[in-house]
Formats: C-alpha cells, structure tokens, sequence
C-alpha cells in the first residue's frame, strides 16, 4: 500500500508543481518507489518540468477511460530508478476526472509504489478536490503573502471535511506546511510575513521553507526537478524538505539574512 | 552603526505587521463559518427576511458569530438597523 501526498495549496503559481517534482525525485532517490500524478487537467505542466514531455504518450485520462493501461501511460524517470510520472491530460473536459476512475487509477498504482504524489492544480474545484480527497498525508505549499495565506486556510478547511478520511470516520490527513519563495532580506525589513507568523495563522506543522531562488526557474528551464541541482539553495532546501518529510530532523539553513560585506550592511538593509 | 540601521528600520512600515494582524483576523472568521453548523447560512437567510418586514435593510445587516466557550457553543447576532434619518 502506498502513502498518498497531495501537494495543494489553493492559490495558483505559488511552487505546487515544483514542489511535486521536488519530492517525487527526493522520495526516489531516497529508494522509495514513487509515482507522481498531475491532476492539474487541461493544464499539463508537471511533464515539462520533470523533463519527459517528449515521451507522453498517454495520460491519466487516456487510462481512466480504458484507452490505454496504467503501464503504458507511466513514464519512467530516466535519471532516478523507481520514479515515474503520469501526465494530466490536455482535455478541456472538467469532469473527465471521474471519481470511480481516480479510484481505481490511484488503487493500481498503490500495488507497485511506497508513496504516490499528487500534483493539485491551483482553485478549489473539480481538479483539486480529486486530488485531495484520497489523500494521506497533504502538503500545504504557501507563499508569505495574505492571498496565499487565506487560500491555503481554506484547503485545510476542505482537507478536514471533504476528504475520503473524513468520510469514513478514519485518522484526520496530517497536514503539513511548506512555506516557498521566503526572501528573507524582505522579512528582516518587515515589508514580507516571517514563517513564525504564517505558522502561527495557519497553525500546522512546518515542513519546510523553500528560499525565493533563481535556481528554481533554471531547473524548470531545462527540464530538471530542482532538488537534483545540489548546490542550490532551493535544491538544498527541498532536500532538508524530503529528509523532515521521512522522519528526519534537519536544522532550517535559509532563514537569516546571507552576511554580506560592509557596503551592504551599511546601506543593503 | 547597527542602532543607525535600525533606528531607519524603525521609520518604515511595518507592512507585515499589517498583513499579519488582518489575516489573523479573516481566519478566526472564516473558520468560526465553515466549522459552524450547516444551517447557518438558511437561519441567517430567513432572519433577514423577517428584518425586511419591519425595515429595509442590506445583505450585509445580519451578522453572526459562532464562539465555543468549553462545552457551550455560543451563536452572537448582530443586527444593523439602518441609520433613522435615511428611513
Ligand atoms: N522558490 C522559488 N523561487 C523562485 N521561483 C519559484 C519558486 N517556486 C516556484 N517558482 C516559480 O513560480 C512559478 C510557478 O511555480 P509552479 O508551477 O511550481 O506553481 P504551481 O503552484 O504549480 O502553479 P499552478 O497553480 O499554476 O499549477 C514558476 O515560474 C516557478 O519557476
Ligand atoms: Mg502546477
């Protein structure tokens, strides 16, 4: 039986897909077999930033509707041994994510995998609620701004209530934060909410924090899930991130303002 | 120098402060709605329209609040009555 994660946060653009990537290869390479699918319908995204957009052949719909089977849409990572990927669909049609065959989908892949990761798109409707409702363990992704704040506060209000858990009466999904795109020079100068304060509104457990960070587009770039870039600050950050996600504690490294010589002290800020 | 530095601090706004205490704000209620009973939204409907058979007010007259105090769960309504010269 594999552990189901959605990586949700409701607000859009706020580092969902990222994040999936990120912790799919992290979860591999740590020698779990992971499978990672991208929920967001109509607007696959996940592909290219995993790099295998040019070996989508079939998608999560295509095996949905029996046209193709869960094998033959799974598309094997080619840098990290037991990950694979399955693409969303580009259909326009919203409810081509029916219940039953997500069920069934995420059922078979459960056989042959310790953790299967769940790219929600951005809203709180059809998409997104698919993706949530299955899961385990869900992964709240919010950037220090009052929109994403407040969006991610309703997700833990549709994880508590909507989902398969919460229906049949079970162990309540264990929530967990990750708080991306933290400039911390901004949060010393008071103009950017600090991770104490988003903790405290939100008041879930902190997995992580991932600095605003250059490499993050680089990666995208070229295809590369960012945690494989390891001299990164944001491939270091997710690395920490996977490390606390299986149990282990790790010291938070990009919180403090990067020293920096006289000129900026003085006059930087 | 760093008293310098912060004494500049000190003169900007602390705009995160701002964010900070409105979204504490905006929580609590919108947490104190969804994890209220469901007919909440129906009683807050029908007593408006039983306001609007005395007086004309707007949507935004009946306001309700659900607030546990240990096991007693506590339902605050407050009612705006439009401004008397108006009427
Ligand atoms: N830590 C970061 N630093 C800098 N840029 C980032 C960071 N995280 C994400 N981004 C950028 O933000 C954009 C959105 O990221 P991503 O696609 O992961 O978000 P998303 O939540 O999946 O979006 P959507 O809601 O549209 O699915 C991308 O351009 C990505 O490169
Ligand atoms: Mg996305």
């Amino acid at each position: 039986m594999a552990r189901i994660v959605v990586i949700t946060s409701g607000k859009g653009g706020v580092g969902k897909t990222t994040t999936s990537a990120a912790l799919a290869t992290g979860l591999a390479k740590a020698g779990h077999r992971t499978a990672v699918v991208d929920f967001d319908v109509g607007l696959r995204n996940l592909d290219l930033v995993m790099g295998c957009e040019r070996r989508v052949v079939y998608d999560f719909v295509n095996v949905i509707n029996q046209e193709a089977t869960l094998n033959q849409a799974l598309i094997k990572d080619k840098r990290v041994p037991g990950l694979c990927i399955l693409a969303a669909s580009q259909t326009r049609d919203k409810d081509a994510l029916t219940d039953d065959g997500v069920a069934r989908v995420l059922k078979e892949l459960s056989e042959d995998n310790d953790f299967i990761v769940c790219d929600s798109p951005a809203g709180i409707e059809r998409g997104a609620l698919m993706a949530m409702y299955h899961a385990d363990e869900a992964i709240v992704v919010t950037n220090p701004e009052v929109s994403s704040v407040r969006d991610s506060d309703r997700v833990l209000g549709i994880l508590s209530s909507k989902s398969r858990r919460a229906e049949e009466g079970r162990e309540p999904i264990r929530e967990r934060l990750l708080l991306t795109r933290y400039a911390a020079e901004r949060v010393a100068q008071g103009d950017m909410l600090s991770v104490e304060d988003v903790q405290e509104i939100l008041g879930i457990e902190l997995l992580g924090v991932v600095p605003e960070s250059k490499a993050v587009l680089n990666a995208s770039n070229a295809g590369i899930p960012v945690i494989l870039e390891e001299d990164t600050d944001a491939g270091q950050a997710y690395q920490d991130a996977v490390a606390r996600f299986l149990g282990e504690e790790r010291p938070y490294r990009f919180l403090d303002v990067q020293k920096k010589g006289l000129f900026g002290r003085l006059f930087g800020s | 120098m760093m008293s310098l530095l912060s004494y500049f601090r000190s003169q900007r706004k602390n705009t995160a402060r701002v964010a900070k205490e409105r979204l504490q704000i905006l929580v609590a209620r919108e947490r104190s709605q969804r994890d209220g009973p469901d007919y909440l939204p129906a009683l807050q409907e029908e007593l408006l329209q039983v306001i609007r058979k005395y007086v004309e007010v707007d949507n935004e007259a009946v306001q309700m609040h659900l607030d546990k105090d240990g096991d007693c769960e506590i339902l605050e309504l407050n009612i705006t009555l439009p401004d008397q010269r108006h009427s």
